[in-house]
């Protein structure tokens, strides 16, 4: 179980640098060591997302998807994207509230970190660790929803304003569903914290565990997951024929581009965090009975059981995009308020009685 | 309690649909993709259709023949004017005049394909090939003289 704990070694690399430096110099390099490492895995995992997007994409319309830029799979042309937007112009409009159209990207890529953080990538490799983590959680991506309205007021440009306001009452919707859900998924594990949460799942995943409410939750989770990402078919704030391009229609380069990272990042955590509660984050796949089968699994390290589950929720999700059409902003809520909202209090009250009566394994 | 039974009764049914949809696009996302590499498969697998109208041209029997009789149906019959012929009258060993054919100008850059000429042609002298790679940088290549081969 503990053959790839990174504690140890983190506290090794804390005491040996206590020891040869003051403390306050230690606090700021490894501050600026973890948060280099957050910056170049969020980078990272943003041209990967990108180019599984395509790819994926592709394939769901019998289309091959991007094939010149370097070599045979068309590697590079991700890199090739980034470098050309890092090289443009950022325009600063004439009639916008300039300190606001500003801030609005930062605001939206920082939600975007913070929840980045906080995902269980192995035993003891979180970045962020507090006892009610999951809250944190929903805390700080709805400071996105933020940024976005920012974005869409301050471009001082209708689209921009219409697309939202859309997404801001979207957003705020399925905060709902997705608080409902993940309290439901508090409930099975008896803790807030995300490790905590992961290592409850030590016998068996949450959504085995829960059965049939959990399953249900799962559901939900990501319905609602893919609506907070502003993804199709809930991508009414982008809404290419309505819109021209929603909130950041009036963004350039790099501003363009945070907007552009958050939102595929946003897929990244909401499959992580749908990982975390239902699918076990960085637990190996256990079975109670089969030992031998356990040690096996156990000795598969926990960030490749996080990154590859989370990498299945992102296919999912992909899945979904690429299948169903846009929905109207009438059809949105009335999905949420009609029919999540009221099947996620049920699964919450379900699984509170399952647990009190034992019915969960 | 209808609007009650209505309700689960959509849900259950908007469950079902949106499973066929998906399981639509997982059978499509399945399939082998339709794009064609182009300039890479020109030698390999690029398909066109046999009866593509691509280009005009002149079969020749085995000798470098062709059976054109220079009769101008094809010339009449092309509503863009496409086609010029030039024709000479040569007199045959047995005292009997004949018309035949000294050039046949078929310019591709008028041609709309619409293959009348072909149809109306008595001999099937003309036809229409799949050999569609006729780009050219300059408008005067597009004049094209279909019967080099036997003068």
């Amino acid at each position: 179980m503990d053959y790839y704990n990174l504690q140890p070694i983190l506290l090794g690399i804390d005491r040996y640098m206590n020891s040869i430096m003051p403390g306050w110099l230690v606090t700021v390099l490894e501050g600026l060591a973890v948060g280099i490492f957050i910056m170049l895995m969020y980078i990272i995992l943003a041209i990967i997302l990108i180019y599984m997007e395509r790819k994926v994409c592709a394939a769901f319309q019998c289309r091959i998807g991007p094939n010149r830029v370097g070599g045979k799979g068309g590697l590079l042309q991700v890199p090739a994207d980034v470098i050309k937007m890092l090289t443009k112009e950022v325009i600063t409009l004439k009639n916008s509230d300039k300190f606001l159209y500003g801030l609005a990207p930062f605001l939206v890529i920082m939600a975007s970190i913070l929840t980045f953080s906080c995902l269980p990538w192995n035993k003891g490799g979180e970045v962020l660790h507090m006892n009610i983590g999951i809250f944190f959680v929903l805390a700080a991506s709805s400071i996105g929803v933020l940024g976005i309205l920012l974005a869409g007021w301050s471009s001082n440009s209708k689209y921009s304003l219409i697309g939202a306001i859309r997404s801001g009452a979207m957003i705020i919707s399925y905060e709902l569903s997705i608080g409902i859900s993940v309290l439901t998924m508090v409930v099975i594990s008896g803790t807030m914290d995300i490790q905590g949460i992961v290592e409850s799942q030590a016998g068996a995943w949450n959504i085995f565990r829960g059965h049939i409410p959990a399953i249900a939750a799962f559901i939900i989770y990501l319905i609602a997951g893919n609506a907070e990402a502003n993804r199709a078919p809930f991508d009414l704030a982008e809404a290419e024929q309505e819109l021209t391009a929603g909130y950041h229609t009036e963004y350039s380069g790099i501003h363009f581009g945070f907007f552009y990272l958050a939102e595929y990042l946003n897929l990244f955590i909401t499959s992580g965090i749908a990982t975390t509660l239902f699918l076990g984050g960085w637990m190996p796949l256990h079975i109670a009975g089969l030992d031998g089968f356990n040690a096996v699994m156990d000795y598969i390290p926990g960030f490749i059981w996080f990154i590859g589950k989370t990498f299945f929720i992102v296919f999912l999700l992909m899945w979904i995009r690429w299948s169903f059409p846009r929905l109207r902003i009438d059809q949105v809520l009335a999905l949420e308020w009609k029919y999540l909202m009221p099947t996620s209090l049920v699964i919450l009250i379900v699984m509170t009685i399952c647990k009190v009566y034992g019915l969960i394994f | 309690m209808s609007k009650l039974k209505n309700y689960i009764k959509r849900y259950f049914t908007a469950i079902g649909s949106l499973l066929i949809g998906m399981r639509t696009s997982m059978k499509v996302f399945m399939q082998k993709s339709v794009t064609e590499q182009y300039p890479e498969n020109r030698h390999t697998t690029l398909h066109i259709p046999e009866r593509h109208r691509a280009m005009l041209y002149m079969p020749v029997d085995e000798n470098g023949k062709n059976r054109c009789v220079a009769c101008g149906l094809c010339q009449n019959a092309c509503p863009n004017g496409t086609i010029r012929l030039t024709t000479a009258t040569v007199e045959t060993e047995d005292g009997k005049k004949k018309k035949v054919l000294e050039k046949y100008e078929y310019n591709l850059g008028s041609c709309m394909f619409c293959q009348l000429c072909v149809n109306t042609c008595p001999h099937d002298a003309i036809r229409f090939s799949n050999d569609f790679e006729n780009a050219v940088f300059d408008k005067s290549k597009l004049i094209l003289t279909l019967n080099k081969n036997n003068g």
